[in-house]
């Protein structure tokens, strides 16, 4: 058996990697298989992590910013003019013109973020809570609802569509933006697409590239059917 | 003033109870305005009454209501609940007593009917079961069927939502009912069906009732008073509908009830209030049933040479007849106060 063997051609060992890695294919399963649990999966948990504390830090800041506008209708312009203000600030700029104060961190990284959720959450909390109906908030303040009774259980329900589209927006908008952020800290999805960008084999900008779109459709989704759960009022079959 | 048994409970989780109202020189100037809204104003409703306010748009009529729940606050004056201020109570507490019933409704579109009625008592704290009774009570007393209850307004007709509306007002069982316009924005088939019932759910539950309407025919079908106003709020007359009708105060109540409002007045009474005249073989026309108007017997009459009328009985023998004279008569007779 072993002079057998010995007999056949010997197969010329090219290192572990795939024939389609070996041939630089433009993408390759295998290199995804082997790269999951070292590279992809951790930059994806990271990418989930810095989107989540950007959104949640920025509904806290643009919401409490929209009900003190909601009480005094003068806040609204100033606040809308340096929201959209950080909003337009190119993200590379932005990152870099922070580096001076908070340094190569996370932190750099989660203020540029958190600075492009605020406009469009301020801004549609606002709105959803213009938008609840005059006769609605008459009835409410006549059958003896306090203001505060008259925000939490009447205006802000009334509110939630609009607020979760905002949140569906920034969250998307962020998920993007995030990549942006390995210029300051090497952290989340936009790393194994700036280690593809600078290599001619393409499956690790792909690959990354890729779970940077699914991540963003499955957060939309996820927000999507959060909102049907808290809204069921506005599924009803009009009767008229 | 205080009468607080002439309210008839509708129910085991309701307290029979109405209060009276009364307004002292009450005068509401918004800020910016050239001329008072309301300038002095004193009114009083006893408890059980439905006291409608009415008159063009413009004369005061919804600032007048609103200012009783403190929705606008007043500018001076007094008003009394129960012989209590409204300006030493909290609004929102203050509120909490009074119903409230707009044109627009205002239901809550995020919460099912049975959470909208139970809005007010679960403000005063009360117990889940005792809500969900007394919403159980509520939907029935407003003749909507039990299912309604986990729909949403959006479900509903409009005449459905108005009830809800009334349920809801009706809820903690408020000793004064506010109602703005409630069936303005309803159509005409529908409104007549609705003030038929509020009229047979007034007779059960005896609430203090103010309601404002600029729709002179709706006051008189609903009030046990009519307060007609003129611009800045300026009480023009202030009494039952019969009186209105049969003495006019000036020119501008006698325009605004209208021209017809002889026939108005008759549209009151019934035939079978009359003493009628024995039907002793004489040859007659229609037969009527005696719930009738006076104004469709006049209608019969006129068109139908001059032949008395016939009035029916229970055994639908005729119980006696009616003329055109006793209909002039009965004009000419002293107003029912």
């Amino acid at each position: 058996m072993t002079a057998l063997a010995a007999a056949q051609p010997v197969i010329p060992d090219f290192g572990r990697g795939s024939s389609c890695v070996r041939d630089n294919g433009t993408f390759c399963w295998d290199w995804v298989r082997a790269h999951w649990g070292d590279t992809l999966r951790p930059a994806l948990v990271q990418h989930v992590a810095l989107t989540a504390v950007a959104v949640a830090i920025g509904f806290a800041i643009a919401f409490a910013l929209a009900l003190l506008a909601h009480r005094r209708g003068r806040l609204t312009t100033p606040v809308v003019l340096v929201t959209g203000l950080l909003y337009t600030i190119p993200s590379l700029a932005l990152f870099q013109l922070l580096v001076p104060f908070t340094g190569l961190s996370r932190t750099t990284a989660e203020i540029a973020l958190v600075s492009y959720t605020l406009l469009i959450l301020f801004r549609n909390t606002l709105a959803g809570l213009a938008g609840v109906p005059e006769e609605v908030r008459d009835a409410a303040r006549g059958m003896g609802l306090t203001p505060r009774q008259l925000l939490w259980r009447v205006e802000l329900p009334l509110a939630l569509p609009a607020i979760v589209a905002g949140m569906r927006i920034a969250t998307v908008t962020v998920i993007s933006l995030a990549t942006v952020a390995v210029f300051v800290v090497n952290e989340g999805l936009g790393a194994p697409i700036f280690d593809g960008l600078q290599q001619t084999f393409k499956t690790e900008l792909i690959a990354a590239g890729a779970l940077c779109v699914a991540l963003a459709l499955a957060a939309d989704a996820l927000l999507v059917l959060v909102q049907r759960a808290l809204t069921p009022w506005t599924r009803v079959a009009r009767s008229r | 003033m205080n009468s607080s048994n002439t309210a008839q409970t509708e129910g085991p989780h309701a307290y029979p109870r109405a209060a009276s109202l009364e307004l002292r020189h009450v005068r509401k100037v918004y800020p910016g305005a050239a001329r008072p809204a309301i300038e002095d104003l004193s009114l009083t409703v006893p408890a059980g009454e439905v006291c409608v306010l009415v008159g063009p748009s413009g004369c005061g009529k919804t600032t007048a209501m609103r200012l009783v729940n403190r929705m606008i606050e007043l500018t001076s004056g007094e008003i009394l609940l129960d012989g209590a201020s409204v300006m030493e109570r909290r609004p929102a507490e203050l509120r909490r007593e009074i119903g409230y019933v707009i044109q627009q409704i205002g239901l809550f579109p995020h919460q099912t009917i049975a959470d909208n009625v139970a809005t007010v008592p679960r403000l005063l704290g009360w117990d889940k079961q005792r809500v969900a009774a007394r919403v159980r009570e509520l939907l029935e007393l407003v003749q909507l069927p039990p299912e309604l209850a986990g729909r949403y307004p959006a479900q509903l007709s409009g005449g459905q939502r108005q009830r809800v509306g009334v349920a809801r007002a009706l809820a903690a069982d408020p000793p004064l009912l506010l109602m703005d316009e409630p069936f303005g924005a309803i159509d005409p088939i529908a409104r007549a069906r609705l003030q038929d019932e509020l009229l047979q759910l007034q007779a059960r539950v005896r609430k203090t009732i103010v309601f404002v309407t600029h729709d002179i025919d709706e006051a008189i079908k609903l009030g046990d008073r009519i307060a007609i106003l003129r611009e800045g709020g300026v009480l023009a007359q202030y009494a039952p509908p019969d009186e209105l009708l049969a003495s006019p105060a000036d020119a501008f109540v006698a325009q605004f009830v209208g021209r017809d409002r002889a026939l108005k007045r008759l549209a009151l009474s019934r035939v079978g209030e009359l003493a009628l005249l024995p039907a002793d073989g004489t040859l007659h026309g229609a037969t009527i049933e005696p719930d009738t108007s006076l104004r469709d017997a006049l209608s019969l009459l006129i068109s139908d040479g001059d032949r008395p009328l016939a009035v029916s009985n229970e055994d639908g023998g005729v119980a006696g007849l009616v003329t055109l004279d006793m209909i002039r008569a009965a004009l000419h007779a002293e107003p029912a106060r």
